[in-house]
């Protein structure tokens, strides 16, 4: 048994540590003597077949521009991927253009592919800081936010967990990110996953299912994980 | 105007001092709002002019280097000692120097500017000759992104009156353009070992650029070797690590651009006998055992610090703090590849768990995790005789320093 991983744009999009979560999937997968293959694509390339997890992070403006249009050409693949419960993750700028569309400052308007009921308008202000989100089936999540984009969700999208806190999506309405079947969009870097190890095995969990393995996960010793998100938990924001 | 400023400066550091404010910016504040011109005025006057020397990485040691090169040529040098790196410590610093009389002693200005400090310094005085050795990623809760910040340094480079000289092989600094340029870089062997921050995880660069240089690091081994005007010269170096034997490179280019005339084996001595900055892998002294002192403050410095000093002599600790001078958001130990690492014996700081945990990603050991500094420090440096080094973010450097030179060990 292997696990594909696509991870989308590890060049353009890695601008926090993002890759840190493509290794922690890969890792925990490993340690369960689950083999894995991880699929870099870079504009231009095809969308294989047969993936069983997505994952995309964030960049900065210049790079961002790299790849919308490639992004725009694979965004009806991706989306079959989504609909058929395919496990994916995006943080911050993957996950505004996984939405419908980004308005900048000049009022310009960026499509995105609309995988996501969501919709982002430029800020002037940063929203910069420690987070907590608590969420119904992962529990607490903690995470590190900073984005000028402020989305809403519209009414097929719900969030991805309650602000408890930070700023979230908006700063306005306590929702943070937001989850369409299996896939969760997000502004929590962090990374998200190696601190919030329960939210990194539902990836793996899912992907294992949609390929017939239904057993529990064999459970990992999450000490120094857990450590990590509690010392997280309690840093000022 | 200048006297009134120079006596109601005094002043006013006199009387924060006596109130216990060490003094550094409230002097500085009181003059920028009562004489605007007051830099433009006192470092104008300067026969050699103003340096200003910028960029993420390695500026406290390369300043400290350009200050000693002008010393050891006979030059007075003025310059802006550690943590007080933007425009208000800069009019404290000339408060301290200047005599009530208006008399400023000095030859030439070389001062350490952070990039968006170095911004506003060249709004309010002239910069003569800039120095812009990188751009990578540092407390991008502080700049934003990167890009932009390669923007703060254009703007510098812009202002800069004579000549700016630029790291070759960073691909956001050579592109800057200004009046004149001049170049320092590394040899094909060398560029290899220097990963800049878009090749932290693809590693794609593996040869120099072509642009001609005014001095290059040729090699690096137990003697650094600089091609000067095509001519070689090998000298070892007090300063350790591969990243300040190639600021050095940048200070030896910049110091050559000022004074065309002085001799490179001149210029080669005094670079010899440079010692590190505070902080900057200074060695102390405990228990009959050494200990390195490592600033790591971003990804780029701790792979390269990490390419320098990791051997199996020495033991190892790493110290992460998330204050706000070290950034909060600890993301970016995720853009290190720490596998070259050994067992480490400590990590510790207010994100100790957070090291542990991407050194278990890595499968790299961490032998205890301890928060606390004090009782990090008391029990790795009382462990055994063996040599060690310590990886630390600047406000655990801080007060490791303190630990330690105050022997304030339990």
């Amino acid at each position: 048994m292997k696990l594909k991983i696509l991870h989308l744009y590890p060049k353009e999009m890695n601008l926090y540590g993002d890759h840190g979560n493509v290794l922690t999937l890969r890792k925990r997968c490993e340690w369960r003597g689950i083999k894995t293959e991880i699929v870099e694509h870079e504009p231009g390339d095809p969308i294989p077949d047969n993936i069983d997890i997505i994952f995309g992070g964030g960049g900065q403006d210049s790079n961002q521009n790299k790849i919308e249009e490639d992004l725009r050409k694979i965004g009806p693949r991706l989306k079959k991927y989504v609909e058929a419960g395919t496990p994916t993750l995006v943080v911050c700028g993957l996950y505004q253009l996984f939405g419908d569309y980004f308005e900048t400052h000049e009022g310009d308007i960026i499509k995105g592919i609309s995988i996501l009921d969501i919709a982002t308008k430029a800020s002037s202000n940063r929203l910069i800081g420690n987070v907590i989100i608590s969420t119904p089936e992962f529990g607490e999540v903690v995470g590190y936010e900073n984005h000028s984009g402020l989305t809403t969700l519209g009414k097929n999208a719900t969030a991805f967990g309650t602000v408890v806190k930070g700023y979230g999506n908006n700063s306005e309405d306590f929702t943070e990110g937001a989850k369409y079947q299996n896939c969760i969009g997000t502004y929590l870097h962090g990374p998200i996953l190696p601190k919030n190890p329960r939210l990194a095995d539902f990836f793996i969990k899912k992907a294992l299912e949609r390929r017939g393995q239904t057993d529990k996960l064999e459970r990992l010793n999450d000490s120094v994980e857990n450590r990590a998100h509690k010392v997280a938990s309690s840093r000022p924001q | 105007m200048e006297k009134v400023s120079i006596i109601l400066g005094k002043t006013v550091q006199k009387i924060s001092k006596l109130r216990g404010n060490g003094g550094s910016a409230l002097p500085g504040l009181v003059i920028e709002r009562t004489n605007p011109n007051f830099v433009k005025n006192i470092l104008g006057k300067l026969p050699y002019g103003v340096v200003v020397i910028s960029g993420t990485n390695g500026k406290t040691t390369t300043t400290k280097m350009v200050t000693e090169l002008f010393e050891g040529q006979g030059l007075k040098v003025f310059t802006n000692k550690t943590g007080s790196n933007f425009v208000r410590g800069v009019i404290s610093a000339i408060l301290k120097e200047i005599k009530i009389s208006g008399k400023f002693d000095y030859d030439i200005a070389v001062l350490e500017l952070d990039e968006a400090h170095a911004v506003k310094f060249s709004e309010v005085a002239p910069i003569d000759y800039a120095l812009l050795l990188n751009v990578q990623r540092d407390q991008l809760d502080r700049f934003g992104e990167i890009d932009h910040t390669a923007t703060y340094l254009q703007k510098v480079a812009t202002a800069t009156k004579k000549t700016v000289v630029l790291n070759r092989e960073d691909p956001r600094i050579s592109k800057i353009t200004a009046n004149n340029i001049s170049f320092f870089g590394l040899s094909d062997a060398l560029v290899k070992k220097f990963p800049s921050d878009d090749d932290l995880l693809s590693k794609s660069k593996t040869k120099a650029s072509t642009q001609k240089a005014l001095v290059t690091l040729e090699k690096l081994g137990d003697k650094a070797t600089y091609s000067i005007d095509n001519e070689k010269y090998s000298t070892t170096l007090k300063v350790k690590g591969i990243y300040n034997a190639y600021n050095a490179a940048g200070a030896l280019a910049l110091v050559k651009t000022v004074l065309p005339d002085k001799t490179n084996d001149s210029l080669i001595e005094s670079l010899a006998n440079i010692e590190s900055a505070f902080g900057r892998g200074e060695v102390f002294i405990i228990n009959d055992s050494e200990v390195e002192i490592l600033l790591v403050k971003n990804p780029s410095a701790f792979q390269l610090s990490l390419a320098s000093f990791i051997d199996d002599e020495h033991d190892y600790m790493i110290a992460i703090n998330d204050e706000i001078a070290d950034g909060r958001d600890v993301s970016w130990l995720w853009n290190v590849d720490f596998h070259s690492l050994p067992t480490v014996k400590i990590c510790s700081g207010t994100r100790a768990s957070d090291m542990a945990l991407r050194l278990k990603y890595d499968e790299v050991q961490t032998a205890a995790c301890i928060e606390n500094l004090k009782q990090a420090v008391t029990k790795f440096t009382s462990a055994n005789k063996k040599p060690k080094r310590i990886f630390t973010t600047y406000t655990a450097m801080l007060e490791i320093r303190k630990i330690i030179s105050g022997r304030s060990l339990v």
